[in-house]
């Protein structure tokens, strides 16, 4: 197992918050939340992959990957189609409500 | 009890989600009596089979293997739920807030479909497996469970725009933290091939601490911290709290920000309690639970909005209960747990008499509602009252919590720190009361422009002539059972004997992976001392204190005098959803930076 894949699960989780970070648009902020949470699949999929192994069904020859791992990154997947829906749900109304996806223009909560 | 009690978990988890289920099904065809009463029916149940379950723990800790896949020789595969008397506790506490909630909801919306009750029994069955898990995965999914109702509840009044920002901004920064926790739990699986909690302390206990373990211990811990609304974690919590209906405030501010500081002992003792230092952990929790309780309290004086008023009155309570389970002693943990029960009922109570103000005067703005409340019969002296019992005033389980906690801290400072910072939020709560209900002091002037005004809220319910009495009653029942948490010596005794068994992390283990029987554990001393009685009403003293001056030497002044300071906290809390995101990835590097310092 090389480094790569964690390196790759680490970039993705930080670039997604420096995306939620530096956002003008609160479409764009929630896909950011998206390629964020995509860090965490790549994070747990790589932890059950080896070389060569097969798919975790039962009577595969030789090695098979973890499919535990696999099993959380679909109950991940779920979660995170929830919660995109959910804000993308709420982003819409914000916008028939306030006229403006530009979080620096929604000011109405402060202090 | 005769009948085996390991049932008792999974069906805590169970009733709300058959619940909701059923209300489904229903909510097309039958009239909103039904829908009301089905809720109700559904809380109840919740409520009398974790009172079971409470009763239950006394003899020990009962343990559930899910599906019945036990451990063969300390390894399994299986989903393990594990209650004691505090994680029972705070099911029953989420049943009995959901319940009261319920009540008040009742005629509270009088537009209210059933997908509100829906969203409300999710919330529950979140809560409720969200303290009764000792899996870590399944914390993860219930804590998800948990925000994912929250944010469509916060953001329910879907016409009014601040409402939607909040529940927007609220979803966002929890997920995020969510996020970096399924992170650290992939890493401890990759490390122990494990994901039950006990299962995972057992692994690395062998294995020794490293820097990817504390890697992991900090990201794990960054998602409850996040939900415990532990600064600098805690931008969420004010915005969400101001923007979503009453009765759902009540749920927030009494159970799902105290279980996020129940998920961080949890996961910090009995994960990460054999490698990782005593002295390490109490000192990262102590500066956590200092700075956001301080914090808390400035800024609870500062607000005119009465629900971010009691928001961030709530996230400096959260500060002092982060304070006293940092003791790690089994006084310290029952003394903040007792704290977080009382506290539940009179903040509870506070908020859902705000909501009468709502309802009754269109907007919770104290400069607004000046002299408004003078007519007002019930909250006029309650909502005083609440505030002294906020601030400690014996003999409240506030005042109770308090006082154990300051004892099991053992130091002048930090027993200062509990009377000034309770003093404070109890002193904010009452200036705000005073002027609406007698108009003491001078009209407010109104010149700020950093706060968020209260007076543009959307009305909730329709009430000019007389209050429901379902609405009473629930604040009555919180009142209430605020009061006999700190007036009823067996509840502050169970949770004793509770932290005591929590703390128990070896007997633990021991329990769920090699099904040893529950091990004897002591109490704890834990009643009312002179000490803490006087403390208590010196708290209560100087609230009234902050309340009279308050009124007189109002907002403005207090703010021009220290102008420059506060305008620069204010602008932190700018709710911009970008800084709050830059806010908690700077945080999880605090926190790493602590665990290593201390």
């Amino acid at each position: 197992m090389t480094l790569l894949p964690y390196l790759v699960a680490g970039w993705l989780l930080l670039i997604g918050c420096f995306g939620v970070v530096r956002s003008r648009d609160l479409i764009h902020t929630v896909v950011c939340v998206a390629v964020a949470q995509s860090g965490t699949y790549v994070l747990l999929l790589s932890l059950g992959f080896q070389y060569g192994a097969s798919a975790p069904v039962q009577g595969a020859p030789g090695p098979v990957v973890d499919p535990v791992v696999q099993a959380l990154t679909l109950t991940d997947i779920v979660v995170s189609a929830t919660v995109t829906a959910l804000l993308l749900a709420l982003v819409i109304q914000i916008a028939k409500r306030q006229g403006t996806v530009d979080p620096d223009e929604l000011d109405e909560l402060r202090g | 009890m005769i009948v085996d009690p390991s049932w008792l978990p999974p069906l805590g988890i169970a009733i709300p989600l058959a619940g909701a289920c059923v209300l489904l099904a229903l909510a097309k065809f039958v009239p909103r009596l039904v829908v009301d009463t089905v809720a109700m029916v559904t809380a109840v149940a919740g409520v009398v089979a974790m009172a079971f379950l409470v009763v239950a723990t006394d003899s020990g800790r009962v343990v559930t293997w899910v599906g019945g896949w036990t451990p063969k020789e300390g390894t399994s595969v299986g989903i393990v739920l594990a209650a004691d008397q505090i994680g029972a506790g705070f099911a029953l506490l989420a049943c009995g807030l959901t319940a009261c909630a319920l009540i008040y909801t009742w005629r509270y919306f009088d537009d209210a479909e059933a997908h509100v009750h829906v969203l409300i029994l999710l919330f529950m069955a979140g809560m409720v497996g969200f303290s009764l898990t000792a899996d870590l995965f399944d914390l993860f999914v219930f804590l998800e469970l948990m925000s994912a109702t929250a944010y469509a509840l916060t953001g329910h009044k879907i016409e009014e725009p601040r409402s939607v920002q909040g529940g927007f901004t609220f979803g966002v920064v929890t997920s995020l933290g969510a996020y970096f926790s399924l992170a650290g739990i992939g890493i401890l699986y990759a490390r122990t091939g494990q994901l039950g909690m006990p299962q995972i302390g057992a692994a690395l206990d062998r294995h020794g601490m490293d820097v990817l373990v504390l890697a992991a211990l900090v990201l794990v811990l960054t998602g409850l911290l996040v939900k415990a609304a532990v600064v600098p974690f805690h931008f969420w919590l004010a915005d969400a709290h101001a923007v979503a209906p009453t009765p759902v405030c009540v749920l927030f501010s009494g159970v799902m920000a105290p279980l996020g500081l129940y998920g961080v002992l949890r996961v910090s003792t009995t994960v990460f309690g054999g490698v990782l230092s005593v002295a390490s952990l109490h000192g990262t929790l102590v500066v956590l639970g200092v700075v956001t309780a301080v914090l808390g309290a400035l800024l609870c004086l500062m607000q005119r909005h009465l629900k971010r008023m009691l928001a961030y009155s709530t996230i400096a309570h959260l500060g002092l209960f982060l304070v006293g389970l940092a003791t790690l002693t089994a006084s310290g943990v029952a003394g903040a747990v007792v704290y977080v029960f009382g506290h539940a009922g009179v903040k509870g109570a506070l908020f859902l008499m705000v909501g009468v103000l709502l309802a009754r005067k269109r907007s919770v703005d104290e400069f607004d509602l000046y002299c408004e409340g003078r007519d007002e019969r019930l909250t006029k002296w309650l909502l005083p009252l609440g505030a002294l019992a906020l601030a400690g005033l014996p003999p409240f389980g506030t005042g109770l919590g308090k006082a154990l906690s300051e004892e099991s801290t053992g130091s002048v400072a930090l027993t200062a720190l509990f009377v000034l910072v309770s003093a404070a939020t109890g002193g904010a709560v009452l200036r705000a009361s005073l002027r609406i209900h007698f108009g003491l002091g001078p009209p407010p002037q109104d010149t700020d422009v950093d706060t968020t005004k209260g007076d543009d809220e959307e009305q909730e319910g329709r009430f000019p002539d007389r209050i429901p009495a379902t609405m009473i009653g629930a604040i009555a029942v919180l009142m209430t059972g605020g009061l006999l948490v700190g007036a009823v010596p067996a509840v502050a005794e169970t949770m004793g004997a509770g932290a005591q068994r929590f703390l128990d992390r070896a007997g633990m283990l021991a329990q769920t992976l090699h099904g040893a029987s529950a091990t004897a554990v002591g109490g704890v001393e834990a009643e009312w001392t002179w000490a803490g009685v006087l403390l208590g009403l010196l708290s209560a003293a100087l609230a009234m204190g902050i309340g009279f001056v308050g009124v007189h030497f109002g907002l403005g002044r207090l703010r021009a005098a220290l102008k420059a300071p506060l305008h620069v906290v204010h602008r932190l809390h700018s709710g911009h959803v970008g800084d709050y995101a830059a806010w908690l990835v700077l945080g999880m590097a605090a926190v790493g930076a602590l665990f290593v310092i201390t």
